[in-house]
């Protein structure tokens, strides 16, 4: 009895911390539609703000509970910044690319914060006045868990009374159900933006500022809660306070039971969770169905046949291509393998991203499922190379057809943050399963399987180079096949599609199966590549790289991929070698790309050299 | 260092406004060039300690006019803690950057891929602080040598203070990866060979930074152990101590943990300290030796801070580099791995050899008990374990490695 009501009240507060991150996230959601990579980075600055801020002061409850608030208000101010000086510019062009501004920032900050607190974790002291535990059926829970228990509900009911109750709040309720009416009737958007966008970075940081009693600051606190804020944010349904209230409740308990019940799998259970309640409604727990859908890419023109000048362009460049090896050196070859298997990458994302208006925050998933059939083929049959090749895009694009059944049913970010979900829980397995998958350590030794003739760093470019550009063509001529168009149809009007006798859930079901296996099919290329697998294929942050290089070479047209690809893998590789701040560089880079090219690298040029016919 | 960086700046500056981006090399100088990479933006806490320390043996040995005749170089890279990376940047430092061997690395996987890099190109790389022990062992390989003592050899230490607590019912806290597995893998054999009457009642596994300090404090106050084995470390490692702290479970129940005594640690906790814990850590403010003594008094002139565990391994690391260049009086591949099986060399911890039969170095850890002076926290009743005596024989380790590794 007593460990039920202990682990209830452990669930609970954790729920409450859960819900102040995901409650402002979850407004600036509903009012700006900017999905806020950044979200985490205020909570971060909270908690380094109110560690410095009371560790400076005495140690008074007044003191510290002041200090408290005074970071989460000066986190408020940092969050106006972001959105006077960043989103503001931006609010135009498609969401996505909020969304990659707001990474960019995070990038920024997490450089700035190493540069300012320095590399060191730090731990406040416990909470004057609330040091002590207190004893509830049997069970010591410590009184300042309690109180974080206790602000979860009460900013709850203050924001109820805000939004339901207050001038302000009639303005966000307007905006978040019709942005344009509301403008229309002379509603000042800018104001209400940057306020909203300080309420919540306000509440980020504040709970950031309420943790450090409980546990270190340090560098990586604001990935880490970013990931469970979206979890709850979309299991509550995005845009709403109270679903998030409920939602962060429910992670909250499965954090606690979970671990009791099952230590080992608490990883994958939120996920699983997560895919459960967005499987049973598809907008969340109480989200409503957005129109029109969030991750709607603007219609754009048709695909025009490219002038002859630039068919000269392409055949020069792949020219150059093939000759590479007899004018570079070896490390440069590998980087121009790597630019190939990360074009081929990008170029699958784009495929159900582009086309079919599919937006996937997971496409590690498939990558790394590509990946991981290689090494395991290896691993266990004693797969030859030509084999293990082939099986890779099977499987993944086996994988991408299961799973986009189900992933398909949702739309926009909550499609998007089930692809997520997928490839989270493949990536815990790969982690935790070490029996199985070699764990963290990995498989290696793949290269030893490569036939001699590819054993060179250039013959195996030579390799990649046909495969890649054999796959690029083949998903060019699906895009420009009645297939390509109809998909083109379903994204740009779903209504009219069907009504023309498109079946567009299956169509789109198609697309994401496509890009899934030639996903899996660079993963298997990169795993040669390496010569070892690790989980990290299957991790955020290669889903994070195949999104940024679509978006930076732009996502209406079909070479913007592989531009971007180009663009951000010089950029990012370089720039890692070159600096010990690659993030501070990498996220202006980001930012102002963003900023400057809101349609992408390729489709400013198609614009600016539109005259060139 | 810093000049060198600032140059390769330049360079790429002017190779890139020349169309040229991959060209960027440096002039080619006379000098011994060493590859290093390591999980700098990851992990700064390690690897900035870590860095001085490497920094500092590099100073000293150019200081004495070099080796051979000829001054040392380090290429330095930050991998992100993402191994595919650091397979890219060693293909860099030894096809371009042209460096003669490989050293560096904190993240296991890390560690693991650099080595099979080497495997595959034949380069000696000398792995700094990754402790898997399938590093030198199961996945050994003939050009891989490690320098910390691994999960194996500080469980070891480790089981020798826990056989002689009269606890029957351990409980175990571990990340669960493989770094947490094996290390709770070898503590159960190796506690069960000694004492045949413990049993194992609870087991938390927590995602590795994920730990949800009220929920696993209580799973394991209801199990009632008699002892804990705590693995955790890094952000979870406080909230545990101070959850446990709070409900009683500490100091009440001992533990035994890996790692918490090093100063990483140790000074996060602060006056949280869990008093009593046996851990093992580097206790450097109380180290007399006259090893010891010279590298922390140079250390402390050099930088105006004391001398971190990372900063002991990066400057050990590097000696025993630069012992083995002088031995081998070469810098072939084969050479190096000649010189360094069996090299014998000096660290702040005293004498310190390669195995010849596993590539693994004898170098040891402090093993101690936790306290609070000073609202800091310190070891107090500690001693050197050194690494040769927590090591399985040279017969069973030859089994434990792949046949290719011991030619």
């Amino acid at each position: 009895m007593d460990l039920i009501v202990g682990q209830l009240f452990a669930g609970l507060s954790y729920g409450s911390t859960l819900f102040l991150v995901s409650a402002g996230l979850t407004l600036i959601f509903g009012v700006t539609r900017v999905v806020n990579f950044a979200h985490g980075s205020l909570y971060m600055i909270g908690a380094y703000l109110a560690y410095t801020i009371t560790t400076h002061w005495s140690a008074t409850p007044i003191n510290f509970f002041g200090g408290l608030l005074l970071a989460a208000l000066l986190v408020a101010i940092v969050g106006a910044l972001i959105e006077v000086v960043v989103l503001r510019r931006i609010y135009a062009s498609p969401e996505i690319f909020q969304l990659l501004a707001t990474f960019g920032v995070l990038l920024i900050v997490q450089d700035v914060t190493l540069a300012l607190w320095g590399p060191n974790e730090l731990f406040a002291p416990r909470a004057p006045g609330l040091r002590g535990s207190v004893d509830i059926a049997g069970a010591l829970v410590p009184q300042y868990s309690l109180f974080v228990l206790l602000v979860g509900p009460l900013v709850y009911a203050l924001l109820w009374w805000v939004i339901n109750r207050t001038r302000w709040g009639v303005w966000v309720r307007a905006a978040s159900q019709d942005r344009e009416t509301a403008g229309a009737l002379g509603l000042n958007e800018p104001w209400l933006f940057t306020s909203v966008f300080a309420l919540g970075a306000f509440l980020a940081g504040l709970a950031g500022a309420l943790q450090i009693p409980r546990e270190t600051v340090n560098l990586q606190m604001d990935l880490a809660i970013l990931i469970e804020a979206f979890v709850v944010v979309v299991v509550g349904g995005l845009g709403s306070v109270t679903g998030a209230l409920w939602a962060a409740l429910l992670i909250g308990m499965l954090h606690a039971f979970g671990n009791w019940w099952l230590p080992q799998s608490t990883l994958v259970l939120i996920f699983l969770v997560m895919s459960v309640v967005l499987i049973v409604r598809p907008y969340g727990l109480l989200g409503r169905p957005i129109t029109p859908p969030v991750s709607r890419l603007q219609a754009h023109a048709p695909f025009v046949a490219p002038a002859p000048i630039w068919r000269a362009v392409g055949a020069v460049v792949l020219i150059a291509a093939i000759a590479l090896p007899w004018l570079i050196g070896d490390y440069a070859i590998v980087i121009a393998t790597e630019i190939c298997i990360a074009a081929l990458l990008a170029a699958s994302l784009h495929f159900g991203m582009g086309l079919g208006g599919i937006v996937s925050f997971g496409h590690a998933a498939f990558f790394g499922l590509g990946a991981y059939t290689v090494a395991l083929a290896i691993k266990y049959i004693d797969a030859p190379f030509a084999m293990a090749l082939l099986m890779a895009p099977i499987m993944a694009g086996a994988a991408a057809l299961l799973v986009g059944r189900v992933v398909l049913r949702s739309h926009g970010v909550y499609a998007a943050m089930l692809t997520l979900a997928f490839a989270q829980i493949l990536w815990s397995t790969a982690i935790q399963w070490v029996d199985f998958t070699g764990g963290d350590n990995g498989v290696l030794g793949l290269w030893s399987v490569l036939p001699k003739v590819l054993s060179s760093a250039a013959a195996y470019y030579i390799a990649v180079l046909t495969i890649v550009v054999a796959s690029l063509v083949m998903l060019r001529k699906m895009a420009l096949a009645p297939f390509g168009f109809s998909l083109r149809a379903a994204r740009d009007s779903e209504l009219r599609a069907e009504a023309i006798g498109i079946d567009t859930h299956r169509i789109r079901w198609l697309a994401f199966s496509v890009g899934g296996a030639f996903a899996g099919l660079a993963g298997a290329l990169s795993a040669f590549h390496k010569g070892s697998v690790f989980p990290t294929t299957l991790s955020i942050p290669v889903s994070v790289d195949a999104l940024l290089m679509v978006l930076i070479g732009g996502v209406q047209t079909l070479v913007g991929p592989v531009i971007g690809a180009v663009a951000y893998h010089v950029l990012s590789t370089e720039l890692t070698r070159l600096t010990d701040h690659w993030r501070l560089f990498l996220g202006l880079a980001i930012v102002l790309l963003v900023v400057a090219f809101p349609e992408g690298i390729a489709g400013f040029a198609r614009r600016r050299f539109a005259k060139v016919r | 260092m810093t000049t060198r960086r600032h140059l390769l700046i330049a360079s790429a500056a002017v190779g890139a406004a020349a169309g040229l981006p991959f060209t960027a090399q440096s002039q080619r100088n006379s000098a011994i060039r060493i590859g290093e990479i390591n999980s700098y933006s990851t992990i700064p806490q390690f690897t900035l300690p870590y860095r001085m320390g490497w920094q500092l043996a590099v100073e000293e040995v150019n200081a004495a006019g070099g080796l051979l005749g000829r001054l040392v170089e380090v290429v330095s890279r930050d991998d992100a803690g993402k191994p595919e990376d650091a397979i890219r940047l060693a293909t860099e430092l030894v096809s371009s950057e042209k460096v003669a061997l490989l050293t560096g690395t904190f993240l296991s996987n890390v560690g693991l891929a650099v080595a099979d890099f080497a495997l595959r190109n034949r380069v000696v790389f000398v792995a700094a602080e990754p402790l898997t022990d399938a590093l030198v062992w199961e996945k050994g390989n003939r050009y891989t040598f490690r320098l910390r003592p691994s999960t194996y050899m500080q469980s070891a230490m480790l089981v020798e203070e826990a056989a002689k607590l009269p606890a029957k019912r351990w409980a175990v806290i571990a990340p669960n990866y493989e770094y947490g597995q094996s290390a709770v893998a070898n503590f159960k054999q190796l506690l069960k060979a000694k004492r045949p009457d413990v049993e194992f009642v609870a087991e938390q596994w927590p995602a590795l930074g994920k730990l949800e300090a009220s929920s696993t404090v209580q799973a394991i106050i209801a199990a009632r152990p008699d002892a804990i084995f705590n693995v955790t470390f890094g952000a979870d490692l406080p909230r545990l101590v101070r959850e446990g702290n709070l409900r009683g479970l500490f100091p009440r129940v001992p533990v035994v943990s890996l790692l918490s005594g090093e100063p990483e640690y140790l000074d996060v906790l602060k006056d949280e300290t869990p008093k009593g814990w046996i851990v093992t850590g580097y206790p450097w403010s109380q180290i007399s030796t006259p090893e010891h003594s010279k590298f922390f008094n140079t250390y402390y002139k050099r930088y105006n801070d004391y001398p971190r565990l990372g900063s002991v391994v990066g400057y050990s690391t590097f000696t025993a580099i630069f012992e083995a260049i002088r031995k081998a009086k070469s810098l072939d591949a084969e050479q190096l791995i000649g010189a360094l099986r069996g090299l014998q060399w000096s660290t702040p911890f005293g004498p310190a050899q390669f195995r010849a039969v596993d590539h693994q170095s004898t170098m040891g850890a402090y093993v101690g008990k936790l306290d609070v002076r000073d609202g800091k926290g310190v070891m107090v009743d500690w001693r050197y374990a050194d690494g040769a005596q927590y090591l399985p024989s040279p017969a069973e380790a030859t089994k434990q490695r792949p046949h290719e590794a011991q030619k």
